[in-house]
């Protein structure tokens, strides 16, 4: 655990880099976020990170296959956005939890 | 007369039908169980039969068998509930009305979700052993098989019994040892999970025991489709895995009359509060088990150690009085790891698998996150248990609630 500054905000993160509280998540946090993975923003990205995010803040558990449901990009196009661990990556940008599987 | 009805007479519904029939007044309460089938299966037992430990009789009998005197019990499907008229209908178009509903509709097996995986080579070098059929298809290919690559794959999280598939590679080391030809097969592990399983501490403890094995791990792999032709799976990430034969864990999804009713999430389960186990959106409607979305495993100990909650929070309901009692996640699960061994993992939502002592702390008889003869007799007792205890809704010899006593942080 440990505090941060991105984008000029004091942020706790924990030890793999994941935002403690989402409520001081903003659209210039996640812009920085995504550099550090290698990755420019575009607006599809912010569609998929909103509706990781609410789906979060409603408490629903996320999987690939929900986002891939979401009407906003397949499974493939997810992949495509977030290279290598799209749901993982999608989750550290929207500052929410990692996603834990249910196991 | 009031009515309860409890949709689906597998683990869940039988444990439920035989507790409520005895709680409540018979001139009072009417209960009536449907199911679709007649055949109560011994999931747990499928494990076994691909390697010819257990024949497909040790793992069935009659539903009939299991529920009480005085349930109603249909055998039918169930055509569409719907929460706001309090009413389900059945094929056919006979209608039910309720009071209370418990959902007990379970989760199955969905192959054809993945493109590729139910055509050409299925039960031919593809089985799964979620299901009677998969399983005996698989025990007839190991008799002859010579040897090759076996992979074990999981398509989709969360998926039941976690830990089936690792109990699989473990069991299949075993068999192809004495089989006389481990030699020859290669064992693969693919999961789309970071690792062996997802909490550290059992992990940790799993991936020690595949190493020990040769039991290749293939980590972070989503399964997009089969190529039958090429004989591999493929990620949506474009890894490619070639297979001489594939067991896999299909994508698992709720009933479909949960689809048909609009009552579920993307996989078909039923949005449903994690302690009070009642539905989210209708205080009538109750959810037990692998139906409900609950962010815990899908197992029949889960079912149990719920069934208990359920059952105090719907008799306070039905007695006007505050839910009370809080479902915390608790699983219990044996893990075969072959030569007559096992370990066991006790967790909840809260509290990973930590190693100790089970049920009684400091003495066992079993051993959490070890290694041992005495767990894996555990696992052949609760056969009996199951049977003979479990369903009949009576005491079982452990704790409904996690307890923190016997484990070490």
């Amino acid at each position: 655990m440990g505090t941060r500054t991105i984008a000029g905000i004091e942020i706790q993160v924990n030890d793999e880099g994941y935002m403690m509280d989402a409520s001081q998540w903003t659209p210039e946090v996640a812009r920085e976020l995504a550099k550090e993975e290698g990755i420019e923003l575009t607006d599809k990205h912010f569609e998929v990170l909103n509706f990781i995010r609410d789906e979060f803040l409603k408490g629903n558990p996320l999987t690939i296959r929900k986002v891939g449901k979401s009407g906003i990009v397949d499974i493939k196009g997810l992949y495509e956005l977030f290279p290598g661990g799209p749901l993982k990556k999608a989750s550290k940008i929207a500052g929410i939890s990692k996603p834990s599987s249910c196991v | 007369m009031k009515k309860i009805l409890i949709l689906g007479g597998g683990t869940g519904g039988t444990i439920m039908a035989n507790r409520l029939r005895k709680a409540l007044e018979k001139e009072e309460w009417e209960i009536t169980l449907i199911d679709r089938y007649k055949t109560h299966y011994y999931q747990p037992g499928f494990l076994f039969i691909p390697f010819g430990i257990y024949t497909r009789h040790d793992v069935m009998k009659p539903k009939g068998d299991f529920y009480p005197a005085g349930v109603n019990v249909i055998f039918s499907k169930i055509e569409i509930i719907e929460p706001l008229e309090n009413r389900v209908v059945l094929e056919g178009g006979k209608v039910l009305n309720y009071d209370y509903l418990i959902i007990a509709t379970g989760t199955q097996t969905k192959p054809e979700e993945t493109p590729g995986l139910k055509e050409n080579l299925w039960y031919k070098e593809i089985f799964d052993f979620y299901t009677i059929e998969g399983a005996v298809a698989l025990s007839h290919f190991f008799k002859r098989w010579e040897g090759g690559h076996l992979v074990m794959n999981i398509a989709e999280i969360p998926y039941k019994c976690p830990v089936a598939p690792l109990e699989f590679v473990f069991l299949a080391d075993a068999f192809f040892h004495q089989q006389g030809i481990r030699d020859k097969v290669k064992i693969s592990y693919v999961t789309p999970l970071p690792g062996a399983f997802t909490k550290p501490r059992a992990t940790q403890m799993l991936s020690g025991l595949l190493k020990e094995k040769n039991i290749e791990v293939i980590p972070e792999f989503y399964l997009e489709s089969v190529d039958n032709e090429k004989k591999t799976i493929k990620s949506y990430d474009g890894q490619e895995i070639p297979f001489d034969v594939l067991a896999i864990v299909p994508v698992n999804m709720g009933s479909d009359v949960i689809e048909r009713s609009g009552m579920g999430d993307d996989l078909n389960f039923v949005p449903t509060d994690k302690h009070t186990l009642q539905s989210e959106k209708y205080e009538n409607i109750f959810v037990l088990g692998d139906a409900a979305n609950l962010p815990t495993s899908k197992a029949g100990s889960v079912v149990h150690f719920a069934s208990e909650v359920l059952f105090e929070n719907l008799i306070s309901m039905i007695e006007g009085r505050p839910m009370l009692a809080r479902f915390d996640g608790h699983a219990n699960c044996y893990i075969e790891t072959g030569f007559g061994k096992g370990s066991l993992i006790d967790f909840n939502y809260d509290t990973e698998p930590l190693p100790g002592t089970y049920p009684l702390p400091g003495i066992g008889p079993f051993g959490l996150l070890q290694n041992t003869k005495l767990n894996h007799y555990g696992k052949v007792i609760f056969r009996w248990l199951y049977w003979h205890v479990l369903l009949k809704g009576k005491e079982m010899p452990v704790e409904n609630e996690m307890s923190m006593a016997g484990k070490k942080l």
